[in-house]
């Protein structure tokens, strides 16, 4: 293999495990704070111990998010120079204000989290509890307006074989920021919902008691939180859809597997896809249903990816620039089927007080064990989503991935790096969720008669 | 002054703050397996740079994201450059991190040695690679007119550079033990205080070869103009004195002299590199300068504002953490936070 598919494949794999990371640290980071505010607001132990209990699971995740994303900010370095040098301009400034704003807030006030329980009064620890939860967000935010120059550059020039930034501006308010954010707090939000629903569930399965009360009050929290998270996914995911076919409507096409142009466009349900043959072997097909999801009526029209494959290399010349569509039409039908029946999941955990039959139900706790793993599934295909459907490119229209990797990288170099972070990483993701299991099964810190 | 001096001044503070800072850190990490003796002793060392670690690591991540946004050339011609002595680095930081965290979520023995190990290791590596990678870049290498780097880890892995890495490990031993002597109580304190000195003499030693071969095989302290022979001359100077404060048992001083050297060492580095930034071995015309690497003006401007903005709260409240976390940490198990 060349050291450009090595890369890729390195960048791939990193970005994987980080990401199985980020949405719980986005989301469990503001639920903890939430607890800590109710505390503060109320006086009830209760919800320090939540705090403290959710808190533990939040640090050994964050700890490896941490870790897991210096990778990510040296790696543009590492491997893709010449990305570095053509996107420079544009692409530091993000990065080193993420840094500045996001980075140095976070392991700073986190570090006054964990050993402030006795040292700060009660106001001030929890104004670190949420300047953590802020700066985990801010993060995002800044590393997101990187992302989103890549999908859709905005307030830029070339100038001298590179790209420069000429408006900050633009750079900030790029429309297709908006979606992203908040499609991946929202997907942060779900993550920690279902993490703190799956373990409560786990407890109040627990045949010898425990502290039912406690994981009574944790699980109609997280039903709420969960509910809120998945439903704002769900609505911003669509505007996003609505978005991208006006914007990047290659993506749309190879996420729904259009090869030919429609109207009404029908929603391809499942489908065998022939790369090669630029058509589907089978289909099921829903009729006008994607014309509805798109603009919702039932007439409108979609060009399809012969098209703008056509268009394309009369744009930027002769090339393939059809993604993968095997790739992105199942990781787009894995990130919505999870979806679907996360909202399913947690509208019943809202509901399970007022349902006697659900409210008694072994069955129904029982599911949402395996549950836990459902927002990985979702966030981890919709980031293989986002990025596979930006290929060729690494910046959409203006600079290919080919074009972007460091020349004095070896194969050998890569495959070194590639084995070494797939192996380490991998143990480490294993361990983190091994010590978010024990610390998640464990019983919570016994209620203080007097503080 | 124009803006890539001003920035060129920039990335030189945060790579004083990060060698400061984490100098420190990871001289506790190379200490801790020989200093705390039990369990409680290696979690009270542990404990001394628990809240701060962290804080300290994001100088080094800002310092590269500044070099990206100023320099974008800088960052690519040297992270692809070093490319396997910065995997190796990566590794060790991704160890050390989680270490901190996980060592305390299992009681067992063999568990926390593990995490011990991987501290000392994950602070003994960066600490020497760092090392390693400022020689380079004090003498140069072989980039060529394409500004990338081709040669591969074996020619910087030359004696001058692993001299520099020594001398690295050496002082970061030193500056950890005068920190551990102000952050820990009794024992442990004693025992920082006597490996203080003894690293102090190893740091000395090198740090005196290290400076002779610099002065005939680079230009750093000579080149006309601006170059490094002043904040030399305040190291050299800095590093006797801590010396003997150490020997005299003022140790909160020794601990300031000891960070001044590391501060005046790390000007000297930049200084004498001004106005390049990374210096071809191969030909003069070759090197990436603080013209040919930077960005725009125009992303030159926007950086400056925010960091004129943020860069004082960053300070502010980093130091207010200290401040917090003055006091000395007691290896009694009722008053550790695991």
């Amino acid at each position: 293999m060349d050291p450009v598919t090595l890369s890729r494949l390195q960048f791939a794999v990193t970005t994987i495990y980080h990401f199985f990371l980020v949405p719980l640290t986005l989301g469990l980071s503001i639920l903890v704070a939430i607890f800590e505010s109710r505390y503060v607001a109320t006086g009830n132990e209760t919800y320090k111990r939540l705090a403290k209990f959710w808190g533990k699971i939040f640090l050994i995740n964050f700890a490896a998010g941490v870790v897991t994303g210096i990778v990510q900010e040296f790696h543009f370095g590492l491997n893709w120079s010449g990305y570095a040098r053509f996107m420079g301009d544009i692409f530091g400034a993000p990065l080193a204000i993420e840094a500045l704003l996001a980075f140095y807030l976070e392991s700073t006030f986190i570090g006054l989290w964990i050993f402030g329980w006795d040292k700060l009064s009660k106001n001030v620890h929890l104004a670190a509890a949420w300047l953590v939860a802020i700066g985990s967000n801010i993060s995002a935010l800044w590393i997101l307006i990187a992302n989103s120059f890549m999908q859709n550059p905005v307030g830029y020039a070339i100038e001298n074989g590179r790209a420069v930034m000429t408006n900050f501006f633009a750079l900030i308010t790029n429309p297709n920021l908006p979606y992203q954010f908040s499609h991946v707090l929202a997907a942060g939000i779900t993550t920690a919902g279902f993490i703190v629903l799956g373990f409560s569930a786990w407890h109040l399965l627990r045949k010898n008691g425990g502290d039912v009360v406690f994981f009574q009050k944790a699980f109609r929290w997280a039903a709420v939180y969960a509910l809120i998270g998945i439903v704002m996914v769900g609505l911003v995911g669509d505007a996003h859809g609505k978005f991208l076919a006006r914007t990047q409507p290659m993506k749309i096409c190879a996420a729904e597997a259009i090869w030919e142009d429609e109207q009404p466009a029908d929603l391809v349900l499942v489908a065998g896809i022939d790369q090669k043959g630029e058509d589907n072997t089978f289909e099921i097909r829903i009729p006008k249903a994607l014309s509805f999801l798109l603009y919702s009526n039932f007439t409108g029209g979609i060009k399809g990816l012969q098209y703008w494959q056509a268009e394309d290399v009369a744009k930027y010349g002769p090339g393939n620039y059809i993604p993968s569509v095997t790739l992105s039409f199942w990781s787009f039908r894995i990130m919505v089927g999870a979806g679907l029946l996360m909202a399913l999941l947690a509208f019943l955990a809202l509901v399970k007080p007022r349902i006697k039959f659900l409210d008694k139900s072994q069955l129904f706790l029982e599911l949402l064990l395996p549950g836990m793993a459902l927002p990985y599934l979702a966030s981890t295909a919709g980031w293989v989503l986002t990025e596979s459907t930006r290929q060729p490119w690494i910046v959409y229209g203006l600079q290919k991935v080919q074009d972007a990797v460091s020349p004095n990288v070896t194969t050998g170099d890569v495959l070194f790096s590639l084995i070494l972070f797939f192996v380490l990483l991998g143990a480490l993701v294993t361990v983190t969720g091994w010590l978010m299991y024990k610390s998640g099964i464990s019983e919570p810190e016994a209620e203080k008669v007097i503080e | 002054m124009d803006l890539n001096t001003v920035w060129f001044i920039i990335v030189t503070i945060l790579f004083i703050g990060f060698f400061f800072l984490e100098g420190f850190d990871y001289g506790v990490g190379m200490l801790l397996p020989f200093l705390g003796k039990d369990d409680d002793e290696r979690r009270a060392i542990i404990n001394s740079i628990g809240p701060v670690w962290d804080g300290n690591e994001v100088w080094m991540i800002t310092a590269g994201g500044a070099l990206f946004a100023s320099f974008p050339n800088v960052y690519a011609t040297l992270f692809s450059g070093f490319y396997l002595a910065l995997v190796l680095m990566l590794v060790a930081l991704i160890l050390r991190g989680v270490a901190f965290e996980f060592r305390g979520k299992r009681e067992s023995k063999n568990w926390r040695l593990l995490w011990d190990w991987a501290i000392f290791t994950g602070s003994l590596l960066p600490a020497l690679l760092w090392g390693v990678a400022v020689a380079n870049l004090m003498r140069g290498f072989a980039i060529k007119q394409d500004m990338n780097y081709y040669g591969g880890l074996l020619p910087l892995l030359n004696p001058y550079a692993l001299l520099g890495g020594l001398v690295f490990v050496s002082l970061f031993t030193m500056h950890g033990a005068n920190f551990l002597t102000r952050k820990v109580s009794d024992a442990i304190a004693e025992r920082a205080k006597r490996v203080a000195f003894t690293s102090w003499i190893v740091a000395t030693g090198l740090t005196v070869a290290f400076m002779a071969w610099t002065f005939f095989a680079t230009d750093i302290l000579t080149k006309p103009g601006i170059n490094g022979l002043i904040p030399a001359l305040l190291a050299a100077g800095s590093l006797l004195v801590t010396g003997w404060l150490i020997r005299t048992r003022k140790s909160g001083w020794a601990f300031i002299t000891g960070s001044l050297t590391v501060v005046f060492a790390t000007i000297m580095v930049f200084t004498g590199l001004y106005p390049r930034i990374l210096v071809s071995s191969l030909d003069p015309a070759w090197s990436l300068t603080i013209v040919n690497a930077a960005s725009s003006l125009y992303t030159l401007k926007v950086m400056t504002i925010v960091a004129a903005i943020f860069v004082p709260i960053v300070l502010a409240y980093q130091i207010w953490s200290y401040w917090i976390f003055r006091k000395r940490v007691e290896a009694k198990p009722e008053n550790l936070t695991y």
